[in-house]
Formats: C-alpha cells, structure tokens, sequence
C-alpha cells in the first residue's frame, strides 16, 4: 500500500470539518438510488470492493450494467424485491464537510421512515422526475419536511436529460414547488436542475444546461450553514445523569450531565430547575472532563451548580429568565410510527428529553392528508403512518417547548407501556409555520438558485 | 486531551458556520457520550463489548470521559475466541486494570472444549462467538450490550439503530425496528430481552483513526507495521500460528505488514504497510481504495448477506 495520498480527500481531511446531516426523499421512479449512488461514486466514497461486489451481484442478475442501486439496499428483501424498506445511514466525505446521509424509502406506507430520517436532518433533498413535475408524493415529502421542520429543502428536479435540458421545464416546476413550500412555511428551498444518471450538477457542474448559473448537488450540500444564530435560542439542558464520583479526589464533586438541546450556557448564568422551579447559578462547566467557560448546543457537558438543590435525570436546566411554563396538557402534531392504531383513551408513555412519564391520548381532533393538506376532524385512531393533531394529559408537568423553537425539547415519542414500542412522534405546537409577511417584490424572484 | 476551539477561529478561515458549529469530531464525540449517558441513566446492568480492537478502544474512551471524573459505571465483556493476537490480550488485561474495571469473559475454547461447539473445517472461529456471546448475556443478565459496530461498516449494519433490540435469543429482526427519532433513545425491553447499543454509528474509519490521533490514544501495536510471519490464504495474509496455519502448500514469510481490524487470527488478514506512525496510518487508509472489511475480514465474504445473516442470529 502506498503511503502517497492517491485522494483529493487526503490532505485537508486531516483537519476538523463540519458535519451535515441531511436525507433524501423522492418516488420510486425518481432515480434517487441512482442520485445517492451518484454522490457516492463521483465523491469517491464507494471503494473498490464495494463496487466489485455490486457488479457481481449485478452480474449474477444478469444485469449489464452495475446496479448502484445495491450499494444502498442492504438486506436479504430489499435485494429480492427491488425496493428500499427501511432508513439507511450512509457517509461520505469531501474536503470541506462530513456527510450523514439519512437514505429513505419512498413508498407512501413507509412515511414513518421519512419521519425517522427527517427529525435528524439539517436539509432534506426531495426528487422529482422532471417530465411529471409535481405530483402528490412531492407535495407529501415538501410536507413532512414543513412539519419537521428542516431548515434547508433541496428540489432536486431529475431526468433532466430527458426533457432536453430546457430551462422553461426547470423554471416551471421550480415556482410551483418553491410556491407550496413557502405556503407551508419551508424557510429556504433550492432548485437544481440534475440528471443523476448521466451526472449533470450532482458532483460536477453540467455541460448541458449553461443557463443555470446555480451550486451543484454536491456544492450546496458542503456550504449550506449548519449552526444556528444561538442569541435567538432559549438554552436548554435535559439532565441525563448525575456524577458524583465519592472518591477521596473528589469527595463533592456532584455533577450535572447532559447534552445541551438548545443555546449556550456560561459560568455565572442564573438557572432553574424544571420541573421544580428552584433557582441557583452555574458555577462551572466540565467539557468532558476540561472546564470551560462557556457551552452550547449539542455539546455534552457536565454542570456545577452554585448551591445543593435536588436535581436528577429528568430534570430540565434552563436560564432563570427564559424557563418554559410548565404543562400536563400537551397539544401536538403527532406521526404514529407503530403498526396497531393509536385511539383516544390509550395509555402510554411519553419520553419528553430524558424524562419519561405516564400519559392518556385525550382527543384526536384531526387527522391530515398530506397530499392536499386538508383536515378530516375527529377520526377516532391515527392508522400506521397518519399524521393527526392530538391532545394528550400528562400524569407529570413537564416543561415543554413549542417545536418550532426546539427541535430538542419541542419533540417526544410515545411508547406502548406493556411491550416498549415506540407509538408515535410527536411536535409540540403549531404544525405549519404562518406563511411569511410578503416580501419586496424585488426580492421575490419565485425561487432561490 | 481535547481542545475545543471554536471553528471560524481555528485554521480554517472563511468557514460558512459561524463560532457555535462544532467541528464533525466533537459532534459524534458529543452524539457517542450522550448515547453512553442515557444508557447509564436507563438500564440496570449495561456491559461494554471489548475485543481489544481499536473501535472498542475507542469505546472506553468516550465512557472514561462521559463520566469523569467518576469510574465507568460499566463492566467489559470480551469474547475470547481462543484464536487472539497476544498483544491483544496484553493490552486487554493492562487496560481492565489501570482503569480498575472488571471484566467478563466468554471463552469460544471452553465451548469447544465441553463439546457444545465445534470448530470448522475452515479454521474459523469468528462465527462460533455468537453463542457464548449470547449465553453469557443471559447468564450474567445483561440489559444492555455496547457494540462497537459502525453503520459504514458493511451493508447490513448501514440499517442498523443506535439502540436494538434484541429477543430472548438475542436475535435481530431488521424488519421489526423500532423508528428512531431525534436523539430520543427507546430503550424498554422485557425481561430476558436486550439492547445493543451502538455509540459509534455514526463514524466512520477515519473518524476514528483521526479521534485515536487527535486523543493520543493508545493501541495495540499490531495496529502498526511491524515484521510477522504470515502466510497468504484466500487473498489475505494471515499470522502463522498454533490456531491452524499454514496447512500444506501454504508458506510462510517474513513481511511488514499491519492490522486494519482486530479480530480472530484465522478471519483476519494483515496489510502490508510501512505505517508506523499515526499520522501515516491516517494517510494510509485516506488513501485506501479497499474498505476495512474488504481488506481485511474473510467471514463477510461468506455470502453475499453474511454481516445480515450472523445478525440476525445475534452477533453484534
């Protein structure tokens, strides 16, 4: 083996990156095996043995060409069937990001998985074909990365081989997608115009469509921003474990632990606890054993407080003067993820944070069709993959947060209390962000390159 | 030890996240810890898997710090195949006892010994792990397992959760997952069921070679090219030894050669490499057109679902 490095990857790998974590959503015939397949292959992330594998296996189906679409379907009965059943996490490099890739299945009953790959993503890459535009499934992946609320939505519009690279194609489709987004409240969308099969402005720019002067897949995915302005998050800290060494070293040491969910912390902050409500001040923080000044999201920490108060795992640290209320009646937007329905009166669990307590599913008042977003009232149960509002009391108050301030602690599961299922995702809140006051129109050009 | 800069004031000027990004090995690092503590704060008799090799390593690590300054809250479990490179068990035993952890052994050799197992006609000892892997988990009721699998791995484990659950027969059912949703870790189980937890899932080779690097970590020296006799068997050179090789026609020579993966002597083979340093290790496998197990593990190249069939059965 050669010690020269043979990879443009090399070099500048050596040094910190950053981390994108991101899904991709699309219909069975979108070509989105082929699209990640394309990443994989033209970021020279697939080794050798990896596609020597593909094209025996491809071999021994008779198939000419290598199938990329078998370097993502890993099991037994994807590979039988030809289909993708379940999320998988793919990783792949370039100089300047780390990737996670969060691959999802497209077909309609497996919308739970889209969830799944979704709550985690900090962009979603939604595929269309380009000679059908778009149709319902566009509409529901647009609509779960609303309600999850992704920051970043990528229109990845594919095929564009096959619609002769026309821009009016491009354009047209473009507008009506970044129009339903915008009415659902996506914050910020990104049409590229692809062909993943032939590799136009997925890895590397295209020699076909000159008119688009926008990033390639690949470009957007290394410079989309991944942290947030924290001046505007409420910092947030769900107690996960109490240190308390008892050594002769350390014979006080008593320790909070946790990863922060939300903002930043610093020595000095006056905090509360929730859900008891007692008070004191931050007087250190331990970073994985080295004391630092100052913490924030997702860091795992550890903090020292000031005076002896009961805190333990379950409980919520935040800053005096930023505490959630604290509430046993929660309203929420919910994806029921189990395969038995979820009904009004059912009992659960509700994992909330690190705090898991007793809860009863008081009123479904709606359930929505993500197609047209309409609302049928009063459906009785949520079926495997509906997505409803629900009503749940809380046999606990626990200080929950509006999802649309806090991923982290605007989010729970449900669980079936006699076999451990999880039930259900749930978002706390509103579901659709309000559509944004209208713009100056300079500003309005219909979509972002 | 760490330093956490914030990124935008370290090397890399002009970078688009701003002072609160985290670089991508504080973020797994913080993702693996958060995963270690909820394991602490949930279960009742959590044991971290230990093979000696570098992802479990790496492992105890992120659990020595997850706690400090308090003792890991968890004992290690080894497999011991019979079949170990004695560095390996060197490193093991200096570990357990410089950290005063105490450590279970599942031993591949008494099964075989007792006539409850036999071994193979190819020499291979890896897939006779699984039963006292899991014997050992009932026995000593184990409600959480630490694995140091890593979804890039192989194919089979990309569809792997972070916490699995395993039956009464430590079995995975890939079609019966439980969803997981941002980082809220389900870990109910009935009694005689577990959990297998992965807190290395979302890394990948480099990660955690440039983490080893990056903490100064110590490993076992087979890690780094140094002379051994091996011989070459199915495209593979394997370390000579009393476990069963070279048979006939098979010679043995003397190379410089290094491990990408510790595991049974008889399923995996050696490199060549001049890498003697970490910092040539990393260029090394940055460079590597073959992956880790490509390179280096024959049990996955069985079948074409091997790493999925021995899964389902309950290895890790």
């Amino acid at each position: 083996m050669s010690t020269t490095p043979t990879s443009t990857l090399t070099t500048e790998a050596l040094s910190d990156t950053t981390l994108l974590r991101f899904a991709t959503a699309g219909s069975v015939d979108d070509g989105k095996s082929t699209l990640v397949g394309r990443l994989l292959h033209d970021s020279k992330s697939v080794l050798t043995d990896q596609l020597e594998a593909v094209e025996r296996a491809s071999a021994s189906r008779g198939q000419e060409a290598p199938d990329l679409a078998l370097l993502t379907d890993g099991l037994r009965a994807e590979r039988e069937q030809g289909i993708t059943i379940d999320v998988a996490y793919r990783y792949f490099a370039t100089p300047r990001r780390r990737f996670i890739l969060a691959d999802t299945p497209g077909h309609v009953q497996y919308t739970r998985n889209m969830v799944t790959g979704a709550s985690t993503a900090e962009l979603t890459v939604i595929l269309v074909d380009a000679r059908n535009g778009v149709v319902e499934q566009t509409r529901r992946h647009a609509a779960i990365a609303a309600l999850l609320r992704v920051p970043h939505v990528v229109l990845a519009v594919n095929k564009m081989d096959l619609a002769g690279y026309e821009e009016s194609v491009f354009a047209a489709i473009a507008e009506e997608f970044t129009a339903y987004a915008t009415e659902l409240g996506v914050p910020d969308v990104t049409a590229i115009p692809i062909s993943a099969l032939e590799g136009d402005n997925v890895v590397e720019p295209s020699a076909h469509m000159d008119w688009y002067g926008g990033p390639t897949v690949l470009e957007h995915l290394e410079t989309v921003p991944v942290s947030h302005d924290l001046a505007h998050c409420h910092a947030r800290l769900p107690v996960q474990y109490v240190i308390r060494p008892q050594s002769a070293e350390h014979p006080d040491y008593r320790g909070y632990a946790g990863q922060i969910a939300a903002g930043s912390f610093r020595v000095g902050d006056p905090v509360t606890v929730l859900p008891s409500g007692r008070t004191t001040t931050i007087s250190g923080i331990d970073l994985l054993g080295t004391p630092v000044d100052e913490a924030w999201t997702t860091q795992s920490v550890t903090l020292l407080l000031t005076d002896d108060i009961d805190v333990s795992r379950g409980d919520l640290i935040v800053p005096s003067k930023d505490a959630p209320a604290t509430t046993q009646d929660i309203e929420a937007t919910v994806c029921h993820v189990a395969d038995a329905p979820l009904t009004v009166g059912h009992r659960v669990l509700l994992k909330h944070g690190t705090r898991t307590v007793k809860a009863i599913v008081k009123d479904i008042p709606s359930r929505l069709t993500l197609a047209d977003l309409s609302l049928h009232p009063h459906p009785e149960q949520l079926a495997a993959n509906d997505i409803g509002r629900v009503k749940i009391r809380t046999a606990e108050p626990l200080p929950v947060d509006a999802y649309a301030d806090s991923r982290r602690t605007g989010s729970f599961i449900l669980i079936d209390p006699s076999d451990g299922t999880t039930l259900t995702a749930g978002m706390v809140g509103e579901s659709f962000a309000a559509p944004e006051s209208v713009k100056d129109a300079a500003d309005d050009d219909g979509w972002d390159f | 030890m760490t330093t956490v800069a914030r990124t935008g004031e370290g090397t890399t000027p002009g970078r688009p996240d701003g002072p609160y990004a985290l670089s991508h090995l504080d973020a797994l690092e913080s993702e693996a810890v958060h995963i270690f503590r909820e394991v602490a704060g949930e279960f009742e008799r959590p044991v971290i898997l230990f093979s000696g090799g570098k992802d479990s390593i790496v492992m105890l690590h992120l659990a020595l710090k997850a706690f400090a300054p308090a003792a890991v809250p968890f004992s290690l479990l080894h497999v011991d195949t019979g079949h170990n490179f004695p560095e390996v068990l060197e490193y093991r035993d200096r570990v357990v006892a410089t950290h005063g952890l105490r450590l279970h052994v599942a031993s591949v050799q008494d099964y075989i010994d007792r006539g409850v197992l036999r071994e193979r006609p190819d020499g291979t000892r890896n897939p006779l792990q699984t039963l006292p892997l899991t014997e050992k988990i009932q026995s000593e009721r184990f409600d959480a397992v630490f694995g140091g699998g890593r979804r890039d791995e192989e194919k089979a484990r990309a569809k792997e959760r972070v916490f699995s659950l395993r039956d009464e027969f430590s079995q995975w059912d890939p079609r019966r997952q439980r969803p997981e949703l941002w980082n809220l870790y389900n870990g109910r189980h009935a009694p005689g069921e577990h959990v297998r937890v992965f807190p290395l899932s979302n890394w990948t080779e480099l990660d955690v070679w440039q983490y080893i690097a990056r903490e100064g970590i110590d490993l076992p020296q087979i890690y780094f090219a140094h002379e051994r006799e091996v011989f070459r068997r199915g495209g593979m050179w394997l370390t000579a030894g009393e476990w069963g090789g070279p048979r006939d026609s098979e010679v043995v020579e003397k190379r410089q050669v290094r491990y990408r993966t510790v595991g049974d002597m008889s399923c995996t083979g050696a490199v060549d490499s001049d890498a003697t340093t970490l910092d040539a290790v990393i260029t090394e496998i940055a460079a590597s057109r073959l992956t880790e197990r490509g390179a280096t593990r024959a049990d996955d190249k069985l079948s074409e679902a091997a790493m999925e069939d021995r899964k389902r059965e309950g290895y890790f």
